[in-house]
């Protein structure tokens, strides 16, 4: 039941603002995230990674990947396995003078919107009416039955309450995944952690906030994948007249 | 006339973007970087705001273990006698030539030596290099901070910023509240050594509580001014706390 309608068939006003400038900053994020991504395509765990430490995970999106332009590598102790300096050659692709700042431009219109957005919902009575799964709607086997009908792609056109899989989807991206973006970002400025440091030790260093940065934006690219297939497949022009006249 | 009390949606966006713009397009006279009527310096400038209004002001970065030291890649300028004709004779004596100047707006301009530097109050911190790219590294550093030659030299009362000259042509400022940070080092040392010439010799600043290209290499001169000193639209964000 991936319907985006709601009961009355019709979205509010500040639902479908909110929707769309969220939808934008998703794209300018993604857009400028990949960018900067591209600049430096290796994952780490903990507080410390660079090209001259092992990579947990290493992506081949850009000519910075695995390439060699390295002055020779001197120690900075003298006892074996003591850590390397070497100074790099290679002009690499960086493009985050642009990527950086669209990217945290486009974080305020996320985080302001998205606070506006959570706080309306609460007071409103938006999120406990149709958002969160009623204490009898949810059962593992409704839930599996509900995922069940979506892979055999058996979906109902759009006008109805939102369904269960999609109330926990959509849940799971407005509680969890944003929220948990936001977070993990903030944990990579140094002027932050060195005000909140507990953010450090929450994630476990700013290279695991990064990292699990990188796999929530997989997460949320998946799920707007996935979204735009149960618009169309729901009923392109409903759903979309329903979120742009709300009609 | 009642009409003309009605706080339409529209007149409370046109009065929103109004303010807004105010606060994020500063006057000359203002102490903000200018925003080049481009929206993406005014979302730095906006961040920089924000964390001057929110975040606790000197709080310190963490510091870590000795044992936590990693690795750590000299990126940028790894040779800057490529760039200046004046920084390669430095190396034949050690650095003995090199003087750093201190000028601008402080009482008492001078030109120190690395000697002069390191017998003023040492200060070692074992801190984590984050750079704009993505990837970190933890080193010791040793060095004087800032504030302390900034008040031997006699800072103004009327200085707001510190500009940064290097020797391979880049210059960077900070504020007040980033220059007087206790972390904020001019650092002649790296893990017990000297400080090498990829990562910066003689002398770099290390300004912890913000991105990597903000810990300038290859120090010069240190100008401290009342306003802004514009160098142009670089490309690159002038406030990199985050």
């Amino acid at each position: 039941m991936p319907s985006l309608s709601v009961t009355n068939g019709q979205h509010k006003r500040w639902v479908r603002i909110s929707h769309w400038i969220i939808a934008m900053s998703f794209v300018a994020l993604v857009f400028s995230g990949y960018e900067m991504l591209m600049t430096h395509p290796r994952l780490y765990w903990g507080e410390v990674g660079n090209d001259l430490t092992p990579a947990l995970l290493e992506l081949p999106v850009s000519r910075n990947y695995h390439h060699n332009g390295w002055t020779q590598r001197e120690s900075f102790f003298d006892r074996p396995g003591s850590p390397v300096s070497a100074g790099r050659t290679y002009d690499i692709f960086n493009q985050n003078g642009w990527g950086r700042s669209l990217h945290f431009l486009a974080g305020w219109f996320l985080f302001v919107t998205g606070a506006i957005y959570l706080l309306a919902g609460a007071f409103t009575g938006h999120f406990r009416k149709r958002l969160l799964p009623r204490r009898d709607e949810f059962t593992w086997r409704s839930f599996l039955r509900d995922v069940g009908d979506h892979l055999r792609m058996q979906i109902p056109k759009g006008g109805g309450p939102y369904g269960l899989l999609q109330k926990c989807t959509y849940v799971t991206i407005v509680f969890f995944l944003l929220p948990l973006m936001v977070v993990t970002g903030v944990t990579m400025s140094p002027a932050v952690t060195a005000a909140y440091p507990f953010l450090l030790k929450m994630f476990g260093g700013v290279q695991s906030a990064r990292t699990i940065h990188f796999f929530a934006f997989v997460a949320l690219v998946l799920f707007l994948v996935v979204h735009v297939v149960m618009v169309i497949r729901s009923g392109f022009r409903q759903q979309m007249r329903g979120m742009t006249l709300g009609k | 006339m009642k009409q003309q009390h009605l706080i339409t949606r529209r007149r409370a966006i046109i009065a929103g973007l109004t303010s807004l713009s105010g606060m994020l397009l500063p006057a000359c006279s203002q102490p903000l970087p200018p925003t080049y009527g481009n929206i993406l310096r005014m979302g730095d400038v906006l961040t920089y705001k924000a964390h001057r209004a929110l975040l606790p002001g000197q709080s310190l970065v963490k510091e870590y273990a000795y044992g936590d030291i990693s690795s750590f890649p000299a990126t940028g300028t790894i040779d800057p006698s490529v760039h200046s004709e004046a920084y390669g004779p430095f190396l034949k004596n050690g650095f003995g030539d090199w003087r750093l100047s201190v000028e601008g707006r402080v009482a008492r301009p001078g030109l120190y030596s690395l000697a002069d530097l390191q017998k003023f109050p040492m200060r070692k911190q074992i801190t984590r290099h984050l750079c704009e790219e993505g990837w970190s590294a933890i080193a010791e550093w040793t060095g004087v901070p800032l504030s302390v030659v900034l008040q031997h030299a006699g800072i103004l009362p009327t200085a707001r910023f510190v500009n940064f000259v290097a020797y391979d042509g880049y210059r960077e400022s900070i504020d007040l509240l980033d220059a007087f940070h206790p972390q904020t080092l001019l650092a002649y040392g790296m893990n017990g050594r000297d400080l090498s010439i990829p990562h910066g010799a003689p002398v770099r600043a290390r300004v912890e509580t913000q991105v990597g290209y903000k810990s300038i290499k290859f120090l010069e001169r240190v100008v401290v001014s009342d306003d802004f000193i514009d160098n142009g639209d670089i490309g690159w964000a002038w406030y990199v706390g985050i």
